[in-house]
């Protein structure tokens, strides 16, 4: 058995870790400059955060619980419009809701508090709605789920995705414009100023989301997943952990979406839709179904790949290869076509159903020499075992060709391929004892 | 008489778009039947054929470019089932459908790159468009043409099921999987002849929905693919005259609730109808009652 690390070790390293990478994306965004390339960096942490959280989120509730929802954006509408509502300056009310006669909420809780407190007031200002975003869409949540929780896996997708779109239909409804401004653009709404808002946010509630799953509710939620009967014969109340699960993944999914309208400056219902909802479940995907870890490394793999990696193909050049080919639009098929190739040939995601440990990472990086030093041998037993394989099937199919041309020729002669069974009179089942 | 003069075009209007649901829903009742899988790339298929149409029509004759655009549905659809659903078939049920959500990605996507993210200007056929006088109410050929020939393709199919040995397999199949497949029924067969009438019939629908639109884009399919869904749930999943009933009903409906001045949730409807026949009757109206065993 290997040593492993104390537990006061780890949190330290966890600290640390945590801690220098704030730093690093603190200083970051102060360095570089807006006309670089790298700042695309800067959007790949702020976004990718964003969605990590969301596809966290939707784990909870996919990987987790076992309930295939695909609500998620709809959820993360309704946070974004609970921010965006409460946070326009007085001032720009009559910009923003110019069709609307400036709007039917004429103040922002920022600068309410921002006069009372300060600095600290501005935080606490984007603090409350965006706690309160979640809030909103949690209650919204709870209220959807008493019906459609009840809803086995396919339909249970089916109605959420039907809810996401009603919501869609609603805060576009031209009566609700004194609030949701129509189909028109929320903005002027206040932001953040640093990439490391978006990053502790999200990290502090992953982190809640963690804890949640090794508790003992986490423990419940995974025993609805493995075998929904078998958990309501030990005693979990199927339809209170549903909900919880549905409740707070609808929460969080809701401040993701804050975070997100904070991200992009303006809001509007139209891109919260099915693809958007089918973009988070890729990402879970990618990560691995039941793995937090992993749902974080794919919203950063996916944001980086779409936003930064992968833009040259839309750009008409892309490391070097230029093609007529490559016009706007050839990005997203290239990498449509990567995500397909994970979802059949590498199901299970970079992650599984595994989570980070300092163990496993230590234990990896030990096994690194040794597993240099026999990669060769390796390699060679793994393409001998390819061959074998190839050599037995071709003999198995030539095996089978045989036996069927055999089979063929003794049919033309006329022979008989089976001798049937004896057939009697009397079928006995159970012969009875001593007889 | 009054009711009727203020009413009967929306009612046309909503035979004929539930007519349009109906060709589409029988697609997805009919692989839901077989498969238990919501083939969410459907309504895509379905995009796709009113595409290629456009495309189509500028080099050929209506005739001709309109028997390609359904064989270009089958070869799609059944190039979908081999590629992406065949190798998941002893997956778990959660996979396969995540397969098809990555299958609608990519031709979501691959539809925005072809087209720009511009919408494309659908052909009129002038046949179709020619006015008709019914009653009080003037309306189009498609309106009266849709009915008839959905009723038509839905008895054909019917016959089809009910009466050759290839219908007989498809009963086995969707009544069970493994052991129709132990019957010596070749399950992949039947499967491709599944989709390949889905994907024509939604090919005949996409020439008839689309005449009714000047526009077609990447999320075209979308929105009428979830609704033929839902009229499929509606009719009872796996039934192929109830998912044509629920599709009228649906499209009725719909236009009656845009003729009342609720435009913006008549899309909202359709779910808060599915929702309702989920909780009421989880069978549908023609769906047989499923018990799971432990």
């Amino acid at each position: 058995m290997e040593k492993t690390l104390n537990s006061k070790t780890k949190t330290a390293l966890s600290a640390i870790c945590i801690a220098a990478f704030l730093l690093i994306v603190f200083a970051l965004d102060n360095t570089i400059s807006a006309g670089s390339s790298w700042k695309m960096l800067i959007t790949v942490i702020e976004k990718g955060s964003i969605f990590a959280l969301v596809a966290a989120s939707m784990n909870l509730l996919n990987g987790f619980t076992g309930l295939f929802s695909l609500g998620q954006a709809g959820f993360m509408l309704i946070g974004a419009y609970t921010y965006a509502i409460f946070t326009i300056p007085a001032a720009s009310h009559d910009k923003v809701y110019q069709y609307f006669d400036g709007g039917l909420i004429q103040w922002s809780i920022v600068e309410i508090l921002e006069d009372k407190l300060g600095v600290f007031g501005h935080y606490l200002g984007m603090f409350i709605p965006m706690i309160g975003a979640g809030l909103i869409v949690a209650l919204i949540a709870f209220l959807i789920g008493i019906p459609v929780l009840r809803l086995k896996s396919d339909y249970l997708a089916i109605a959420t995705l039907g809810f996401a779109e009603i919501l869609r239909a609603f805060f576009q409804w031209n009566t609700l414009g004194p609030i949701t401004n129509g189909s028109n653009v929320l903005r002027k709404y206040t932001t953040y100023g640093n990439a490391v808002f978006p990053v502790i946010i999200a990290g502090i509630s992953i982190a809640i989301i963690l804890l949640l799953i090794n508790s003992t509710y986490g423990r419940a939620f995974r025993a609805i997943r493995d075998d929904e009967i078998a958990a309501e014969a030990m005693g979990v109340n199927l339809f209170k952990h549903k909900e919880m699960s549905f409740v707070i993944s609808s929460f969080f999914a809701g401040v993701s979406g804050a975070l997100l309208a904070m991200f992009q400056t303006t809001i509007n219902a139209t891109p919260f839709n099915t693809v958007m909802t089918y973009e988070i479940l890729l990402i879970v995907v990618i990560g691995g179904i039941g793995s937090i870890t992993g749902s974080i490394i794919g919203a950063f793999l996916f944001t980086a790949a779409s936003e930064w990696w992968l833009r040259g193909l839309d750009a008409g050049r892309w490391l070097g290869i230029s093609s007529s080919l490559m016009r706007p639009g050839f990005r997203k098929v290239v990498f449509a076509v990567l995500i397909m190739m994970i979802v059949l040939f590498y199901a299970q995601g970079i992650m599984g159903s595994k989570e980070f440990s300092w163990d496993r990472f230590f234990a990896w990086i030990k096994s690194r020499p040794e597993a240099l030093k026999t990669l060769p041998a390796r390699r060679k037993a793994k393409s001998a075992a390819k061959k074998e394989a190839r050599a037995s099937k071709a003999a198995a199919k030539a095996k089978a060709k045989a036996a069927k041309d055999e089979g063929e020729a003794k049919k033309a002669s006329g022979e008989k391929l089976f001798t049937p069974l004896p057939v009697s009179d009397e079928i006995m089942i159970f012969g009875k004892e001593g007889k | 008489m009054g009711f009727i003069h203020t009413w009967l075009p929306y009612i046309l209007a909503g035979i004929a778009v539930g007519g349009q649901y109906a060709l589409i829903a029988i697609g997805y009742t009919m692989v839901y039947g077989i498969l238990r899988l919501i083939n969410f790339a459907h309504g895509d298929v379905f995009m796709w054929s009113g595409l290629i149409m456009v495309y189509l029509i500028t080099i050929l004759p209506l005739w001709a470019s309109v028997i390609l655009v359904i064989l270009f549905a089958i070869v799609l659809g059944t190039t979908i089932e081999k590629v992406a659903y065949r190798p998941l078939r002893s997956a778990p049920r959660m996979s396969i459908m995540i397969s098809a959500i990555g299958v609608s990605y990519l031709l979501q996507n691959f539809a925005l790159y072809i087209t720009g993210g511009l919408t494309k200007t659908y052909p009129t056929i002038a046949w179709l468009q020619k006015t008709v006088q019914i009653g009080s109410a003037t309306t189009k050929m498609v309106t009266v043409i849709t009915p008839i020939l959905t009723i038509v393709l839905v008895f054909l199919l019917v016959m089809l099921i009910k009466h050759t040995k290839i219908g007989m397999a498809m009963r086995a199949v969707s009544r069970d999987f493994e052991t129709s497949s132990l019957m010596g029924i070749d399950i992949n067969r039947v499967i491709t002849v599944t989709f390949v009438i889905g994907c024509g019939l939604a090919a005949i629908g996409s020439v008839l929905y689309f005449s009714n639109y000047t526009g077609i884009q990447p999320m075209s399919g979308a929105m009428p693919g979830l609704k033929a869904f839902v009229a499929a749930v509606f009719g009872g999943i796996g039934s192929v005259p109830g998912a044509v009933v629920g599709a009228f009903i649906i499209g009725v409906c719909e236009n009656i609730i845009k003729g009342t001045g609720w435009t913006t949730f008549s899309d909202a409807f359709t779910f808060v109808l599915l929702i309702v026949i989920l909780m009421v009757k989880p069978t549908g109206l023609f769906g047989e009652k499923n018990i799971d065993k432990v």
